[in-house]
């Protein structure tokens, strides 16, 4: 498949190849009449890691639903590694293609066991023959323990993933996106739910990940420690447009982001 | 291997030789050695009872990989049952040759009666065994994997999906009703004499086929369980938990429930072909959706997702439903329809589930002792 | 001896003759009736028919019978059940008599010939059925009776009934001059069944004249026949659409408003049914017969209440434990489907029951070609916009109806906002079942009344709703009357079977297109 090909291609920021991972340009979605996004226009470059904020109703979640597929736009161009159309292609096209996503609310498949889960994340050529005849090699075993010593779930392996505990399906998603090892990132509020001391290793485990050139992250979430601790470019969207672009602290000395965010 | 099968491995093969021992040697053996005065003996009319028991057997095993496993409720699996059914059927029409009534080699009795001068083309090469078993698998599998391909892209899921194929099997019972068709209209095919040269009405072919049906039993387990052991059957239990997250790791969900749904229905087709020659005819009832309907809940009594469950179900609700519908025929539709609201309401895992439940409290109770 | 009685019988009908001589004319018709050979008597038959003397009406019923006896003195006379009676004077007599023997094609002259008689019954209704049975069967002399019937005519529908059937009759005249007056005088029908005569006279007539006038009244004639076939096929779509509306719209209170999918549905509009039954029996039992009719009037409520308190109960005792399951839902309420028929069955027995049409409601308006609008159909059609009309009310202006919208809308907000949510997915779901209630107390009024009565209309109503889209009553009467209209414009072409067939497979493909249907609500709330 092409798309394997497409992914094997790390491309850091350093290289030749012009164009940016996620180029998205004027996209408007609105739902009878709601204008959920609003010609937002958003570019991360390769090897990035961003992170977004905005209030509620903001548009986060349906930005992200129209990068993953699971929403079409009205109109507006979402163009993935410089050239591919992704408001073309479904979820599943796009998820091979290299764009990963973790979820607001954590979802893991509750009757799988924690492994089950993990090997169904598993980067590896996923059409329905393939799968039926799948069998795990010891490399890709060991790519699954390691991931699970990262997430902490060892001796929660043979466990319903349903019987975990809301912070352990946030750790478990994470894992299934780690497992992925897609190029492009998105998480959706990782750390809501989550103890002082776990969002912590949340942050290192993204910045860890940022540190290899092959992946570029978008992360949004509310909590301002957090963002702080990713010390990450922020863009701030309001009804469904960006309202800002900076550094945190130039962001937060923004008046029209200080009126959005302490009302008006 | 990680399979959540895995501890119970030992079980099943035990429990899989132990069932086939039961349906392959201990029944026909019971038939044919012990004497008919014996309390023992189980009667021919009894071997074809089982075998009818033991097609619905495949047929609920089909249902329960494509919604036990895969969560789409199809209303519409007794159109592949009757498809298979009637492709059998017309394999046995084409072989009465000049023994029917009106002595036509070339026309069954029905398009005489209907002063048909010439063999429709659709029923061209059914006199023919193997080009009639192909079509077994081949029209349902066929249909179910237009129609799934139709619907399961188009993102038809869930209660509309069930809707869709119940309209599905209603229109193909409305289509075969009509004597233009060119299947027999409301008499459907009966009438068989014989299945490869064997007379129909002789005991031994009634136990050839009881036997072939176990045998297909078997082999349908097996084909079902490796489904559901490799890594697509816990793709397949993703897409029923949680279908669109599924997606979102790259996973075809439109493939998996086509495939499940494909295979389901070819299951479904052998099933009715098997069931044919048993009960000597095939109607449009078969179609009806109250029919395809009743399926679900043998599924449902015995456990969905489970191996066993689906047998067990099928088993149990005919076996009731023979005894009752001779003991107090009015009690039947009661009996029916209280199974549908209490498995529903108070048994979702079906009787496999409960055993296992009661199982694991045992177990527990003893380890606290 | 036939063309004799023939002359004898226009002579004494045309001439009017004096009383004396008819009864001589009857008399030797009737003694003609006692031959040897069976084609004899039916010469006689029909001599005796073509007097149109009204005696002879009940003497040819009696031959037809066989009730026509020959008394040793050659008397003929009928067998009033034990009496004889002298079918001349009309006295009771006594006699010994055998019974004339008939053969099945002199019955059947007997009866078609008394038939005809009865142009010249008193009663205009009985009449006008003759001038009918007569078009549907004429005879050599068919003509010449009408044109005498036509001339003592003095209603004047039945006189415009007479002219119509004359003139197709005399479509066959040798005389040109008839002819071409008959093709004028047709030129007005919307019948197919003349425009057909026409296109035989076509097929032969060698008269110029005659073809250029025929020729002109079948166009018109066929204008008018394919105008009114389609206002019938329009007519019979709406009626059917409207029933199908009826059926739906319950459902689209449960299924469209609260996610429920309800297979005991149909067995709603079957108890809706057996409530209009109940309460027409209740009233023939205890009101005088003129009231008895206004049952119909207090079954609209009852059937609302009966099936609204069922729904109810089941919606507590069952459908409440599977919210969110919408699976099992189905599951479950097939079984309780299953038990409601049986139910049914037990207290009623298997068979039809019959529920009558009040008076107001049997009869219709008749259009031209035979083709009626029937007021039970009318008024359903008017009932379901009404009914549809007050739900959209009850939805849109009542603080039940803001509810109900609110908790499917946003459960726990409505529930902290103090809704009762478990009171209001109670009334929903009775609202929906009291609506099925009042569909069976009109599907009572067109069809059997029977335990199996909601299974033909389950598969249907989910189609007219998955089509019109979920959760729009707009969407289900669109869905609904279109799916009438199409179904019953393609009866003609594709056979009633067929068409349905092609309708299902229509919509099976419809929805893989537009997965919500036609009048689809988008959102992020239905996406998931």
């Amino acid at each position: 498949m092409t798309d394997d090909i497409l992914m094997d291609e790390p491309r850091g920021p350093g290289m030749a190849t012009p164009g940016s991972i996620l180029y998205v340009d004027s996209v408007t979605v609105s739902f009878d009449g709601f204008r959920a996004l609003n010609e937002l226009s958003l570019i991360i470059e390769p090897g990035e890691l961003r992170t977004i904020i905005g209030p509620n109703g903001a548009g986060k979640t349906t930005m992200m639903d129209v990068i993953t597929g699971k929403t079409r736009p009205d109109q507006g161009d979402v163009l993935f590694d410089g050239g591919v159309d992704l408001t073309r292609l479904t979820e599943d096209q796009i998820a091979n293609l290299g764009i990963g996503r973790k979820f607001q609310k954590p979802t893991v498949f509750e009757h799988l066991s924690v492994f089950e889960n993990l090997e169904l994340a598993l980067k590896c050529k996923r059409d329905t023959l393939t799968t039926l005849l799948f069998r795990l090699n010891g490399e890709q075993r060991d790519r699954i323990d390691q991931v699970l010593g990262t997430i902490g779930l060892q001796d929660k392996v043979r466990m319903q993933a349903g019987a975990l505990s809301h912070g352990q399906k946030q750790w478990l998603e994470i894992g299934m996106l780690l497992m992925q090892d897609q190029r492009l990132l998105l998480l959706d509020e990782p750390v809501a739910g989550m103890t002082d001391a776990e969002t912590e290793a949340t942050a290192a485990l993204i910045l860890e990940l940022h540190k290899d050139p092959h992946h570029s992250l978008v992360v949004v979430e509310h909590d301002m420690e957090f963002v702080r601790a990713l010390g990450a470019r922020v863009t701030v969207l309001h009804e469904g447009s960006v309202l800002a672009e900076g550094s945190l602290d130039a962001v937060q000395a923004n008046a029209k982001v200080v009126e959005v965010y302490l009302g008006r | 291997m990680h399979s959540i099968l895995n501890p119970a491995r030992r079980g099943f093969w035990f429990g899989f030789i132990g069932l086939g021992a039961l349906f392959l040697l201990v029944i026909p053996g019971l038939n044919l050695l012990v004497p008919v005065e014996s309390a023992l003996h189980v009667p021919n009319y009894m071997v074809t009872l089982i075998g009818k028991y033991l097609c619905y057997a495949i047929l609920a095993m089909a249902m329960n990989l494509v919604w036990g496993y895969c969560g789409v409720l199809s209303l519409g699996h007794g159109a592949f049952f009757a498809l298979g059914g009637y492709a059998m059927g017309m394999y046995m029409m084409r072989a009465i040759g000049t023994r029917g009534s009106y002595g036509n080699a070339e026309l069954p009795d029905f398009m005489v009666f209907l002063n048909w001068k010439e063999l429709p083309w659709f029923w061209y090469g059914f006199d023919n065994f193997a080009f009639a078993l192909l079509m077994v698998m081949l029209i349902p599998g066929v249909l179910a994997f237009i129609f799934g391909w139709l619907a399961f892209r188009s993102r038809i899921n869930g209660v509309y999906l069930s809707i869709v194929t119940q309209a599905m099997t209603y229109a193909l019972m409305l289509a075969f009703f009509r004597n233009e068709m060119g299947f027999g209209g409301n008499n459907g095919l009966t009438d068989f004499k014989d299945i490869l040269g064997f007379d129909l009405s002789q005991s031994s072919t009634k136990l050839g086929l009881y036997w072939l049906t176990a045998l297909l039993l078997g082999a349908t387990f097996l084909v079902v369980r490796f489904i559901a052991a490799s890594k697509l059957g816990r793709v397949m239990m993703a897409v029923r938990d949680a279908e669109s997250r599924v997606r979102f790791l790259g996973y075809s969900v439109t493939g998996v429930k086509l495939f499940a749904f494909t295979v389901s229905a070819v299951l479904a087709g052998i099933a009715g072909a098997l069931y044919v020659p048993q009960v000597g005819i095939i109607n449009p009832s078969e179609f009806s959706p109250a029919n395809s309907i009743e399926i679900a809940i043998w599924v449902a009594v015995g456990g969905r997702g489970t191996l066993l469950g689906p047998v067990v179900g099928a088993f149990a609700v005919n076996g009731a439903k023979t005894w009752l519908t001779g003991a107090a025929p009015e009690l039947w539709l009661f009996a029916l329809g209280a199974l549908f609201i209490i498995v529903t309401l108070a048994l979702p895992k079906g009787l496999v589930g409960l055993w296992a439940d009661l199982r694991a409290r045992t177990a527990k109770e003893n380890a606290h002792d | 001896m036939r063309a004799f009685h023939l002359i004898l019988a226009l002579a004494a009908l045309l001439l009017a003759a004096p009383a004396a001589r008819a009864d001589d004319a009857f008399a030797q018709a009737l003694g003609a009736l006692n031959a040897e050979s069976y084609a004899d008597k039916i010469n006689a038959a029909e001599a005796l028919a073509a007097l149109g003397d009204g005696r002879a009406a009940q003497v040819l019923d009696a031959l037809a019978d066989g009730r026509l006896m020959v008394a040793a003195g050659g008397a003929i006379l009928i067998d009033r059940g034990g009496s004889y009676a002298d079918p001349i004077s009309g006295q009771i007599v006594t006699a010994q008599a055998d019974a004339i023997t008939v053969n099945n094609r002199l019955r059947s002259v007997a009866r078609a010939a008394a038939g005809r008689l009865a142009l010249f019954s008193p009663d205009a209704a009985a009449r006008k059925s003759a001038v009918e049975a007569i078009m549907n069967s004429p005879g050599p002399e068919a003509a010449d009776m009408v044109r005498a019937a036509l001339a003592k005519e003095f209603d004047d529908s039945v006189k415009a009934a007479m002219i119509t059937a004359l003139a197709s009759l005399d479509l066959t005249s040798a005389d040109p001059a008839r002819r071409l007056d008959a093709v004028r005088q047709l030129a007005d029908s919307s019948d197919p069944s003349v425009r057909s005569q026409i296109e035989t006279l076509l097929q032969t007539e060698t008269d110029a004249s005659v073809r250029q006038v025929a020729e002109k009244s079948l166009a018109s004639i066929q204008f008018r026949v394919t105008l009114m076939g389609f206002v019938a096929n329009l007519f019979q779509g709406l009626s059917l659409g409207s029933v199908l509306l009826l059926a739906a719209i319950g459902l689209a209170v449960t299924f469209g408003v609260m996610g429920v999918i309800n297979m005991a549905h149909g067995e709603m509009i079957m108890l809706g049914a057996y409530t209009t039954f109940a309460v027409q029996q209740l009233f023939r039992a205890l009101l005088p017969p003129d009231l008895v009719d206004l049952y119909l009037v207090a079954a609209i409520p009852a059937a609302f209440v009966v099936t609204a308190l069922v729904g109810m109960g089941l919606e507590r005792g069952i459908i409440r434990f599977l919210y969110g399951r919408p699976l099992e839902t189905m599951l479950a309420t097939w079984g309780i489907s299953l038990v409601l028929q049986q139910v049914v069955r037990q207290i009623f027995g298997a068979t039809n029951m019959e529920v009558a049409n009040p008076a107001w409601m049997t009869g219709g308006w008749e259009l031209a070609g035979g083709f009626t609008l029937t007021y039970n159909r009318v008024i359903i059609i008017f009932f379901c916009l009404a009914v549809l009309g007050g739900l959209a009310a009850l939805l849109r202006w009542s603080s039940f109806g803001l509810h109900m919208r609110a908790v499917t809308q946003n459960r726990p907000m409505a529930a902290a906002m103090g809704i009762p949510t478990g009171r209001v997915d109670a009334l929903t779901f009775g609202l929906g079942s009291g609506i099925a209630g009042i569909a069976g107390v009109a599907l009572s009024q067109i069809g059997n009344v029977s335990p199996n009565l909601g299974q033909a209309y389950i598969v249907d109503s989910f189609m007219v709703v998955v089509f019109g889209g979920v959760g729009s009553l707009w969407g289900t009467l669109v869905g609904a009357v279109s799916l009438g209209v199409v179904n019953k414009f393609l009866e003609p072409y594709a056979g009633a079977m067929l068409g349905k067939i092609l309708v299902l497979v229509f919509i099976i493909l419809f929805i893989q297109k537009r997965p919500r249907g036609l009048f689809a609500l988008k959102g992020r709330s239905v996406e998931s």
